[in-house]
């Protein structure tokens, strides 16, 4: 079988791997579900009302059957309702996702914007002191949490010009362009920051590994010119890796960036998974969670895909 | 010896040891109570004192000294990710092995669950696992070993396949050795050098996550100290007492990257065949 018709197969054996995951996971919270959904309140309920209640969200039945019942609506889009909201939680998570996507693409920019052009320039001096500067940055950008960078930024700016980000009311993105790429703008370079440094290092490495390639310095004795040959003949075949890691970086940020989100007051997807923790609103983790697993599959797949398609040695299967 | 001389002549190697046999002594001191003042003592006259020779990295809000809490907080950290990473390698060291050893059914049982843990952003597993489980150290460990298990066994199922097909594994077959010590002898010892790497890079990962994790209130409870707490609590204090922000930054930062260029030196030293295009 061919890797992608196995891909492809493998993809809703999984998907199914993680609802039964997530399904088992929020029933093994301590205490039952009527005493997680109302807390102390439900202290207050009657046997008779608690039973009534039981059978109202149907965790009388055997699990297998709540299992199979629940699974039949996240088909069908139900993902429950939120507690907290009082709404259905795949509304509130539509509500959120925008903020998420754009931040990602934002980020996306801004690490591919710095990172690639660093990366390939640090190749074509490679072993001398330029190489060498961009490889400490790049080694610094990694092993700076994100959320490290962005305590520093609002550090910096409010310590020396004296300005804080504009937090609490958020502006989504069709109602005031400007105003929302003036919010968004410190959250995408606080995001991309790591995210950059992961593409220069792998962008370099990749350039490196085509640089020294024989087309290459076949390109280079027929006396094409030294930028066209980084730039046309090596930078597409190095770019692979770098799709790569994008694509899986996008997954994760997709994922939404829970303490950038947190930092900066984004009601982003991320924040909506913390909030659902701490309020203990089970119904949205769950939604949240899946939902994200979703997307986060959905993405790999997709870069798999592209990297079949860049790559003709792993559909013809020797690079698997 | 020759991997420690390796490692010392190697030049991020040496960097990154430095950085973390420090970052070791300094845990430990920590751990032990071996600082400056004690972490929870609070000097209510001097509080939010900038840094001087009594408070080498000042105090915070209740007159607590900042050196002394971030050495039993690089403690706490250290804590945490050497226990989630010893968990998660012991497991997904005994996954991989035996998936690759036994194959057919299990092996196709352990590595599709692994693919469904990996479906997950990690921090939102771990996220998961402590909205069971509920917030605390010890429920940290638990989320970070769970996230990077299914690394672990992945880095082992690959090359234990293809050790277990070569001819020497057949020639012990032959000879009657068990099956015990086939798989520790010969499978194991010869994954060791894709372990430390792998090692030495998820203990990164695993500070990291740890910080964000105690950042976000999901990690070791107050009063005890962590690195991502102490950053927390800078968040509001920033521009009087810039100090509470400064040092538990740059230390998290430094020892993220002491593993890292200490991970990178010992995939260059391990892996020959990476070493002209090491990054």
């Amino acid at each position: 079988m061919s890797y992608l018709a196995r891909r492809l197969l493998t993809f809703p054996l999984v998907m199914l791997g993680v609802s039964i995951l997530v399904f088992v996971a929020i029933r093994l919270v301590p205490g039952d579900a009527i005493t997680a959904m109302l807390g102390t309140e439900a202290g207050l309920l009657t046997p008779a009302q608690r039973t009534a209640l039981s059978a109202y969200f149907g965790i009388d039945k055997p699990i297998l059957v709540q299992y199979w019942s629940w699974l039949l609506g996240v088909l069908q889009g139900d993902l429950g309702i939120s507690v907290i909201h009082g709404k259905p939680a795949l509304t509130i998570i539509l509500e959120r996702f925008p903020l998420t996507l754009q931040l990602a693409l934002m980020s996306m920019c801004v690490a591919l914007l710095v990172g690639l052009p660093a990366g390939v320039f640090a190749a074509t001096r490679n072993e001398k002191m330029s190489d060498l500067a961009v490889r400490i940055f790049a080694m610094i950008g990694q092993s700076t949490p994100n959320f490290v960078v962005g305590l520093l930024i609002i550090y910096a700016l409010s310590a020396g010009f004296g300005i804080l980000p504009t937090m609490g009311e958020f502006t989504p993105l069709f109602t005031d362009p400007l105003r929302n790429l003036g919010q968004m703008i410190l959250p995408a370079i606080t995001l991309g920051f790591a995210f950059a440094a992961s593409v220069t290092r792998i962008s370099r490495s990749a350039m490196l590994d085509v640089l020294s390639d024989d087309y290459v310095r076949t390109a280079r004795s027929k006396g094409v010119p030294k930028r066209s040959v980084i730039w046309r003949h090596a930078l597409p075949n190095a770019l692979i890796p770098v799709v790569t890691l994008s694509g899986v970086e996008f997954g994760y940020l997709l994922g939404g960036a829970v303490l950038v989100e947190q930092i900066y007051a984004l009601p982003g997807l991320g924040r909506l998974v913390l909030e659902a923790i701490l309020q203990r609103d089970y119904a949205l983790v769950q939604g949240c969670v899946l939902f994200i697993a979703f997307n986060f599959m959905v993405v790999n797949l997709l870069v798999d895909l592209a990297y079949v398609t860049l790559d003709p040695r792993i559909r013809l299967g020797e690079g698997n | 010896m020759s991997m420690l001389r390796a490692i010392f002549s190697h030049s991020s190697g040496r960097i990154g040891g430095t950085i973390v046999v420090i970052y070791v002594v300094v845990a430990l001191l920590g751990m032990f109570g071996v600082t400056p003042h004690n972490p929870l003592q609070q000097f209510r006259i001097d509080r939010l004192h900038a840094p001087n020779a009594v408070y080498w990295m000042g105090t915070d809000l209740f007159g607590r000294d900042v050196a002394s809490r971030l050495m039993n907080g690089i403690g706490q950290s250290f804590l945490v990710a050497f226990c989630s990473v010893a968990l998660a390698t012991l497991a997904g060291t005994m996954l991989g092995l035996t998936a690759a050893w036994f194959g057919k059914a299990w092996d196709g049982i352990v590595m599709r669950i692994m693919d469904v843990l990996l479906a997950f952003p990690a921090i939102l597993l771990a996220l998961l696992i402590i909205a069971v489980v509920g917030p605390g150290t010890w429920t940290s460990v638990a989320a970070i070993a769970i996230v990077y298990t299914p690394i672990f066994t992945r880095v082992v199922r690959g090359p234990a396949l293809s050790i277990k097909a070569r001819e020497f594994v057949d020639a012990a077959r032959t000879f009657g050795s068990s099956r015990r010590y086939i798989l520790t002898r010969h499978l194991l010892l010869n994954l060791v050098a894709p372990l430390t790497v792998q090692v030495t890079l998820a203990l990164a990962w695993s500070l990291l996550t740890e910080a964000g994790l105690s950042f976000l209130g999901l990690g070791t409870q107050p009063p005890a100290s962590s690195l991502g707490l102490m950053l927390a609590d800078s968040r509001n204090l920033m521009e009087n007492a810039p100090w509470l922000l400064i040092f538990p930054a740059v230390a998290i930062m430094i020892s993220i990257l002491g593993f890292n260029l200490l991970g990178d030196a010992l995939r260059d030293i391990l892996d020959p065949k990476t070493r002209r295009s090491a990054p």
